[in-house]
């Protein structure tokens, strides 16, 4: 405990006497559309700027079939022999995931298919928590994601996000902003550096007519 | 690190690539030479040439990304705000916060320094038996040495973040905090990854050697017995903290293995989670001129049938924190903008300022762990204050730059040339007439000395460069007397007036 009371003591002596009020941080967020509708559209828009792909579905199109058209010749390998893990009522999938899984062996896993908690429109980021991942390595150790948004539950930015409870709540919550990137090899960008090579998200409200 | 603009010089396949300038690293105790290394990196011009690029590639993106946001420099100023609130109390949050992540199931230890924070480290891998550890990128595990010294315990630490493992498989420093490999060029990571890896040595292909290494890597994350992080800020508040990265490798280091050890500074802090908006709104477009990075995460407790450590460690801080002209260096939230504008940055490389921070941060933070060491540093700046301008917590850098020269001058840390140079110099420039007679002798100098005598060792401004010409028509102050002053009445002190 001794280095604890010696840094603690250090800092007590040597903070700046100044008074410094915390500030009221503004929410900054006049200027975006109003309705889900056009805060989607905003959050399509940025979301295509970090490398993610938004798919609407096409009148009487499933989920499943949205997840053959984007991902089949990304796969590697026929597409019915794909390794699906889907957490979503929507999809059945055929690699089921349970919170006892030693993470590791999830790496299996071809196309993890997700539903976010919320999006933020500002940066089209999809946020988790360990309630919508069951496995957190799930989301990294999969080759593709593919995301349910409710468009209702898209806020405008930043300041909105963190305005939710979840960062009390949950023991993990993440931002996905597009797939996994890197530009270290002098300045090209490389997709799926070590997470997910691609990440598609679905418009689907949470409770499906 | 998404997205700077391919060179597209680089695409030109050649025979034989220039090969990678290694400047000299100081022995121990020896001052370090930031001039001479920069010399060293300038010889290789096509690696300086793409440095130089790429990092201000960078520069331009971050202003792109300020300007689509009205409420940039209001952002600016709350992060200061936070910051300077947050270091007048940070000896309160940091109690509120080892309180809250106690309360949520974290080990919290505390560390003085770099050693006692791999001691703590070392002593937690001990007693869970671990032999290999997947690492996210980390700032202050560079500063406590720590790769090093798990090497000489034999516990494998594998690097996840591509630039960091880059620098790690050549036994090379990073030279940039947010992309370390900056200094390289592709041909250089396509021989290195054949050597190491086994890649195609003719394959210098950016998708191709990002594959490579991908393959290479992931049966060693999923084998891993524990995963490091740093943070990027701790959440007092919550008792959580948050890691940005873009290749999502901090969330495979802390969510594969069951032990997760996250090493962080005493100066992360922030109040409340409704700060962080301010922070990630600013950071990755600072950074990269990305609007955020593609991985935003917040720990606030282990996974089911997961164990969680915090090291919160000093290592230098505490003490800064009463350095009245400096302490305000504590608010960097290690964003690289400043590196990425900074002429003398761009044109030297990181590596040639032989410490953990290169660029004007390093100008301003390296001192502080040693003086002697680093005290050239200081000067390797134009003061042309564009560090400042861009710093998204609005940090007075090159004033602390200018306040590193003094202190370091009034200590005896100067070296003999630059003291005798300065000393001589402040003489001349506190006088008028004075100085009047230095320009006029140097411009004559200038014009009538043969080249042997301007190009040499004794003049540091003729190398590397060409000295410039003198004007044909005298000094500024020649023309001045001969067009302004003769219009006005003659003063009787004229000669010295300024």
């Amino acid at each position: 405990m001794s280095a604890r009371d010696d840094i603690l003591g250090a800092v007590r002596t040597n903070k700046p006497a100044i008074d410094a009020p915390a500030p009221t941080v503004p929410n900054y967020d006049n200027a975006y559309p109003q309705g889900a509708d056009r805060l989607a559209a905003l959050f399509a828009e940025r979301l295509a700027t970090m490398g993610g792909t938004w798919h609407a579905l096409a009148d009487g199109q499933s989920i499943d079939a949205v997840l053959q058209d984007v991902l089949a010749d990304k796969v590697g390998k026929p597409f019915d022999d794909a390794v699906i893990a889907s957490n979503v009522p929507e999809v059945a999938g055929n690699r089921p995931l349970t919170e006892s899984d030693v993470p590791a062996s999830v790496h299996d896993v071809d196309i993890a298919v997700l539903r976010a908690r919320f999006g933020i429109a500002e940066t089209g980021s999809v946020c988790f928590t360990e309630a919508e991942l069951t496995v957190n390595a799930v989301a990294y150790l999969a080759q593709h994601l593919v995301v349910l948004l409710d468009p209702a539950e898209i806020v405008a930015n930043m300041h909105r996000a963190y305005q939710r409870d979840d960062f009390v709540n949950a023991n993990y919550t993440v931002f996905h902003t597009g797939p996994s990137a890197t530009a270290d090899i002098e300045g090209v960008l490389v997709r799926g550096a070590q997470g997910v090579r691609s990440l598609t998200v679905i418009p689907a409200p949470a409770t499906p007519a | 690190m998404s997205g700077n603009e391919p060179n597209p010089a680089a695409t030109l396949q050649r025979a034989t690539p220039e090969a990678q300038p290694r400047p000299a690293k100081a022995a121990d105790g020896k001052r370090v030479d930031h001039a001479r290394s920069a010399k060293q990196f300038l010889n290789a011009p096509e690696h300086a040439k793409s440095h130089d690029t790429r990092v201000w590639a960078m520069r331009t993106k971050r202003d792109k990304q300020a300007h689509t946001i009205e409420e940039w420099e209001e952002l600016r100023e709350l992060a200061s705000q936070i910051k300077t609130h947050t270091l007048a109390h940070l000896d309160t949050y940091l109690e509120q916060f080892e309180a809250n992540a106690k309360a949520n199931g974290i080990h919290v230890h505390w560390a003085a320094d770099g050693a006692e924070h791999n001691r703590i480290v070392h002593e937690i891998f001990t007693e869970h038996g671990v032999k290999r550890v997947i690492k996210a990128k980390s700032m202050l595990m560079e500063e406590c040495g720590f790769r090093h010294y798990m090497d000489s315990v034999g516990i494998e630490i594998v690097e996840t973040d591509l630039g960091e493992r880059i620098q790690q498989l050549d036994g090379e420093d990073p030279s940039h905090i947010v992309v370390p490999p900056v200094h390289k060029m592709r041909s250089d990571v396509a021989r290195l990854f054949a050597e190491q890896l086994g890649s195609d040595p003719d394959n210098d292909d950016a998708h191709y050697l990002a594959g490579a290494q991908r393959d290479a890597t992931r049966p060693l994350i999923l084998d891993a017995d524990a995963g490091m992080t740093g943070a990027n800020f701790a959440v007092a508040e919550t008792g959580g903290f948050v890691v940005c990265t873009n290749e999502g490798n901090a969330d495979l280091s802390a969510n594969v293995p069951n032990l997760h050890v996250a090493s962080i500074g005493i100066e992360k802090l922030v109040p409340r989670v409704e700060d962080m908006g301010v922070f990630i709104r600013l950071l990755s477009r600072s950074a990269l001129g990305s609007p955020i990075t593609q991985y935003t995460s917040h720990f606030r407790a282990p996974k089911q049938g997961g164990e969680m450590h915090i090291v919160l460690v000093d290592n230098g801080r505490s003490k800064r924190l009463g350095m009245e002209k400096f302490w305000s260096s504590l608010k960097c939230i290690r964003c690289g903008a400043c590196m990425n504008t900074c002429p003398v940055y761009r044109r030297s490389g990181g590596l040639s300022y032989g410490a953990t921070y290169a660029g004007p941060l390093g100008l301003i933070l390296n001192p502080t762990f040693d003086a002697h060491r680093y005290s050239n540093l200081p000067f390797a700046s134009t003061l042309n204050g564009s560090c400042t301008n861009v710093c998204p917590v609005k940090i007075n850098i090159h004033e602390q730059i200018f306040g590193w020269r003094q202190v370091l001058a009034e200590n005896g840390h100067l070296p003999w040339t630059k003291k005798t140079a300065l000393s001589a110099a402040g003489k001349v420039l506190a006088s008028p007439k004075g100085y009047r007679v230095a320009i006029k002798t140097t411009n004559s100098a200038l014009k009538h000395l043969p080249r042997w005598a301007l190009y040499n060792r004794m003049n540091a401004w003729g190398e590397g460069r060409e000295m410039p010409s003198p004007p044909d028509n005298g000094t500024f102050h020649d023309w001045y007397r001969r067009n302004r002053l003769k219009n006005q009445a003659k003063t009787p002190n004229e000669g010295d007036s300024q």
